[in-house]
């Protein structure tokens, strides 16, 4: 039996500032609980299509592993958690704005 | 100090007008990331977790006060008001944005820095002795070879595409303090029936496959230096393996070939180029040596100095820590630790580096150094001149007495920055650091080098820790693999192995019981972690480290 698809979101960096940021339906947010939840296969991989050939807004997309347990998508991976929030040494990063 | 030609103030500038305009054209659409991303590493540009972040040369780790205060400039202006400084004595700053590298580039150009081939596979920042010029146990400066390497090295039209990068140190002094066995050439001045020369030592690095570098010549002369290095880099450039990123190092190259068959093939490449060295390079490296002609030393009553030693014990606590010997007896050389206790190894704020570059000016012949250990020096502060130091830098949060002591740790940025890390390096140091210093036993424990990578690339040094710490992603899980008896100097060792990793919450616990393990186990205060763990091997720790696995064999 072929391995069930976890929801995903799709994830790169801004083009200018280098932030993280997270497809929506409409465009991009820099916050993960805005981000839309991919639960289809075949949807996710042509929303991340859609998202690589933005190359004058974002770099690097890519699809990230979500938890959807609180009917918004968490990290599910320590680097997607240090990604949605920032380094741990300052409060530097998206954790500022939190 | 190395002073700009008219030749490399224009070179400079035009590098910087060409990205100024790559910059632009990535912004409006016209290139692609993926046409955009080698032209930005070229300049020093990655793209990290949460920002871009630039990456600054600082060749052989020296810098005037002009050069430190706009790199304060810098950090306040167009970053989050720091700077880290790296184990390529280098800086980083981790929130550039995009639009704005080029104007940081051309304000890093005013006193002569850039960050071209801080990044790719080229000729990398050539690192020297962080005590060069001023140690006491010195043959020659290094840095005047080092800067030669660097004209030699920046855009050679040969080595811009090499098989992966390419790392460079030299070293003046028998007392190895630049990881020389650790880079892909290792370059340390010695001297024969009067005339100096060469020691070369090849393939040597760490990473993936730590390999402790052979020696390649016993003695090359100054007039060789470069047809050699020009020959072994182009030997290495054809024969290094292009198929397989992990197998492209020169150390595996040596290790796959051979030191004798690698030194015939460098031997017949050196004799086709020799011909075309026809000394200019000789008359380059005699100007640069009159920019690095020794400051004029002064004398000075030392009555205040042993005074403080006497009457102010902070002061003298530091003074046995943080100064090392110059070649001049009046004189110390300053290392200014960047590792107060619960503190991001390597970082300082704008503030700070203004203090220090103040500091340098004021009293150091207006000289500062960069350490790959992470800490900036002061190479030449007369004696006399120590106490008003240390309490500028102590009042600035600077005056950690830890040079060499267990808090004194070498950390990568990690997974809190580093887009390849698999595992946090920052808060474990910290929490080390925090940890020992609450213990109060630090200079109990006296010299113990601890150095962490967040991942197999080993920025971090941890092979040649006396302790290493390599974080990885074990199912998901932050999980620190323990190295022991490492040693990065001329006794230079890969540390071995101990056993299985530890979750985060244990990786602290587990530092304590080697450390307090070996305080039991040394036979008189002064045998250091390393000799006692020369002496006894890996078992008795492996003990303390893993008590269960006793208790089960008991």
């Amino acid at each position: 039996m072929p391995k069930p698809f976890s929801p995903k979101v799709v994830t790169a960096n801004a083009l200018i500032e280098g932030d993280v940021v997270y497809q929506t339906a409409a465009g991009w947010t820099r916050v993960l609980a805005e981000a839309e939840i991919l639960t289809d296969e075949a949807d996710a991989e042509i929303r991340l299509i859609d998202a690589s050939q933005q190359h004058d807004s974002i770099v690097g997309a890519y699809l990230a592993d979500v938890d959807t347990a609180a009917g918004i998508p968490a990290p599910t991976h320590f680097r997607e958690a240090f990604r949605a929030n920032g380094p741990s040494n300052y409060a530097h990063g998206k954790q500022e704005r939190l | 100090m190395y002073n700009y030609t008219e030749f490399d103030a224009d070179f400079l500038a035009t590098r910087n007008a060409q990205f100024r305009q790559q910059v632009a054209r990535r912004i409006d659409g016209s290139l692609t990331e993926d046409e955009f991303k080698p032209l930005r590493l070229m300049n020093g540009l990655y793209l990290q977790l949460h920002a871009y972040m630039l990456r600054v040369a600082i060749p052989y780790g020296t810098l005037n006060s002009a050069q430190m205060r706009k790199l304060a400039d810098i950090a306040e202006r167009w970053d989050k008001g720091y700077g880290h400084f790296t184990t390529r004595q280098n800086i980083q700053y981790n929130w550039p944005e995009l639009r704005d590298v080029p104007d940081m580039l051309d304000a890093l150009a005013e006193v002569n820095l850039h960050a071209i081939q801080t990044s790719g596979n080229t000729i990398r920042n050539v690192t020297a002795d962080h005590f060069a010029g001023a140690a006491a146990d010195e043959v020659a400066d290094p840095r005047p070879v080092a800067e030669l390497i660097r004209q030699w090295s920046t855009d050679h039209p040969e080595f811009q595409f090499l098989p992966r990068k390419f790392k460079i140190a030299v070293s003046g002094s028998a007392h190895d303090r630049a990881v020389l066995k650790a880079h892909d050439i290792g370059l340390r001045i010695v001297a024969r029936d009067g005339q100096h020369g060469f020691e070369v030592i090849v393939g040597g690095g760490l990473g993936r496959t730590p390999m402790i570098g052979k020696v390649l010549y016993d003695f090359v002369a100054y007039d060789d230096l470069l047809p050699t290095l020009e020959a072994i880099v182009s030997v290495y450039n054809l024969l290094g393996r292009r198929d397989n990123k992990y197998k492209a190092r020169i150390k595996i190259t040596v290790h796959e070939h051979g030191i004798e068959n690698i030194r015939a093939r460098v031997d017949a490449r050196y004799e086709l180029i020799r011909p075309h060295f026809t000394g200019v390079d000789q008359a380059m490296l005699e100007r640069i040596r009159a920019d690095f002609a020794a400051p004029a030393f002064k004398t000075a009553d030392l009555a205040p100095y042993k005074s403080a030693l006497q009457h102010y014990p902070a002061f003298r606590s530091w003074a046995d820590t943080n100064l090392a010997e110059h070649r001049v007896p009046e004189y110390a050389i300053v290392t200014i630790s960047l590792k107060a206790h619960g503190a991001t190894p390597g970082d300082a704020t704008a503030d700070q580096m203004r203090l220090m570059a103040g500091l340098a000016a004021r009293y150091g012949h207006d000289e500062l150094r960069i350490s790959h250990e992470q800490n900036v020096i002061l190479p030449h502060v007369h004696k006399s001149d120590l106490p008003s130091v240390y309490s500028a830098l102590h009042a600035a949060g600077l005056g950690t007495a830890n040079v060499g002591l267990i808090s004194d740790i070498i950390a990568c940025p990690g997974m809190d920055y580093c887009a390849l890390a698999t595992a946090r390096s920052i808060p474990i140091a910290q929490e080390i650091a925090t940890r020992f210093d609450e213990l109060k036993l630090e200079h109990d424990i006296g010299p113990l080098k601890i150095k962490i990578s967040g991942c197999i690339n080993a920025c971090g040094h941890h092979h040649v820790g006396h302790i290493g710490i390599l974080g990885l992603d074990r199912a998901g899980v932050e999980n620190y693999q323990i190295t022991l008896g490492g040693d990065g100097t001329e006794d230079a060792q890969i540390g071995e192995r101990a056993g299985p990793g530890f979750a985060a919450e244990d990786i602290v616990p587990a530092i304590e019981r080697i450390v307090l393990a070996y305080l039991d186990l040394r036979t008189y205060s002064a045998e250091t972690f390393l000799q006692a763990y020369r002496r006894l091997g890996l078992a008795p720790f492996k003990a303390a480290l893993y008590p269960e696995a006793k208790a089960d064999a008991a």
